[in-house]
């Protein structure tokens, strides 16, 4: 076979492109990755006092012009020679009462990777809440799992059980119910939800003001205000 | 090459005479999904008419390179690169919008309009011609989805990007936003481009 018949010859041109663009969007990434990274952030911070305290109470505590005091950790979890890391975010009331943790958890779904918060009580014993950061799943079926409704169902559900996906409206304790047409989606964040339970839940020690608190972490605002209360 | 339309033919043929939605029936699963609302619409738009143009400005300039058999390669592969750069700009600068718009922005790497326009033009023609086609085929896109988002969202919730256009008595038409509404929109507003069109042939007889 001459060079010129050979497939690879043939498709010199895909290959070059596929080289610099491959090149092009990295340096994209590069640039606009960090950005990216902290509008998520953000968006998490802003939704913590929601996932932890729920609706009516984080209203309640944004209308007092008071803001929870956030700190953020990172979780280490050796599990069968892996080790996987989990950022938490710990709560505190303005007075220094513990009031929760959030833990970001991410897994595959069924069209992306599903990355989502998780709302815990002080004690790590029950869910308060659970928001969906970021999700490619088929709109109109898998993207329900964005909907209140379905993510309700994971409020106040222990997390010393496991969690079961059930079809049909029967959805009892310890399990939820799938969305009609995205098994597959429901399955994946619940699948999320249980492994990051059994992982980090146990790890979620209660401290009732934020300085006991010897990990390091990242500040939220108004750090002086809070040293003063508590 | 002397029967191609020229840039400004090509241009002008976009907008109306050969309208992506409304003539050619391209690019429908955006235009029924994101029209829900005029804001994300004109995103959606805007996104779209970036890499339209890019894709055929790219693709006119290599176009003598291209092998036939390896053509629909060269196209998703450059059309994939400047729907990930909208898609990143997006997240990076309109972080609540691009959450909006979920995967419909990835999804413009498959929208045939694009295809059909680096087959159609870009390919055959110079990359002069090839920025005039994507402009003028982006602009009736945009128009398009403007249309149908304009309808939808004044009947659906009786505003227009966020400001009260009808009398608060006005019973919302919730269907409008939701994807039935949007089906309807549609095919009202094709029959009534295809009746205008209709008319004014018999004038013209």
């Amino acid at each position: 076979m001459s060079l010129k018949n050979s497939n690879l010859a043939q498709a010199w041109l895909v290959l070059l492109l596929a080289t610099l663009f491959g090149t092009a969007l990295a340096g994209i990434q590069v640039k606009l990755g960090p950005v990216i990274e902290a509008n998520k952030i953000k968006e998490t911070m802003a939704k913590i006092p929601v996932l932890v305290l729920g609706d009516d109470l984080a209203a309640e505590l944004a209308a007092d012009n008071q803001s929870l005091t956030i700190k953020s950790r990172v979780v280490e979890v050796n599990k069968n020679g892996t080790t996987k890391f989990y950022t938490v975010y710990d709560a505190w009331l303005p007075e220094g009462k513990m009031v929760g943790h959030v833990v970001k958890a991410d897994g595959q779904g069924y069209a992306d990777k599903i990355e989502l918060l998780v709302g815990l009580d002080a004690q790590g014993k029950s869910i308060t809440g659970l928001f969906v950061l970021d999700q490619k799943e088929t709109p109109g079926l898998g993207a329900k799992i964005l909907e209140d409704a379905w993510r309700g169902q994971f409020k106040e559900k222990s997390t010393e059980k496991h969690l079961s996906v059930v079809k049909g409206s029967g959805a009892k304790e310890d399990e939820i119910d799938a969305i009609s047409g995205a098994t597959i989606s429901s399955k994946s964040v619940t699948g999320i939800v249980n492994t990051t339970l059994a992982n980090v839940a146990s790890q979620l020690q209660v401290t009732d003001s934020p300085e006991n608190n010897k990990t390091p972490a990242v500040q939220n605002k108004e750090p002086g205000k809070n040293k003063e209360r508590s | 090459m002397a029967d191609q339309p020229t840039a400004i033919e090509r241009f002008i043929q976009g907008i109306l005479p050969e309208n992506p939605v409304y003539r050619q029936l391209l690019g429908l699963c955006p235009t029924l999904a994101v029209t829900n609302g005029m804001k994300p619409a004109l995103t959606m738009a805007v996104s779209v008419a970036f890499v339209l143009v890019c894709a055929n400005v790219v693709i006119s300039l290599i176009r003598n390179l291209l092998k036939p058999h390896l053509r629909i390669v060269v196209f998703t592969l450059t059309i994939a690169t400047f729907v990930t750069v909208a898609d990143r700009v997006l997240a990076a600068y309109l972080f609540q919008m691009s959450k909006t718009l979920g995967p419909y922005i990835p999804l413009i790497i498959v929208n045939c309009l694009i295809i059909c326009r680096c087959e159609v033009c870009a390919s055959k023609q110079n990359p002069f011609t090839a920025a005039a086609d994507g402009l003028g085929q982006a602009l009736g896109f945009g128009l398009a989805l403007a249309s149908i988002a304009a309808v939808r969202e004044i009947l659906g919730t009786g505003m227009l990007m966020g400001f009260r256009v009808l009398p608060a008595l006005w019973p919302d038409w919730v269907i409008m936003v939701l994807p039935p509404g949007a089906f309807i929109t549609l095919g009202l507003l094709l029959g009534l481009v295809n009746y205008i069109d209709f008319k004014r042939e018999e004038a013209r007889k």
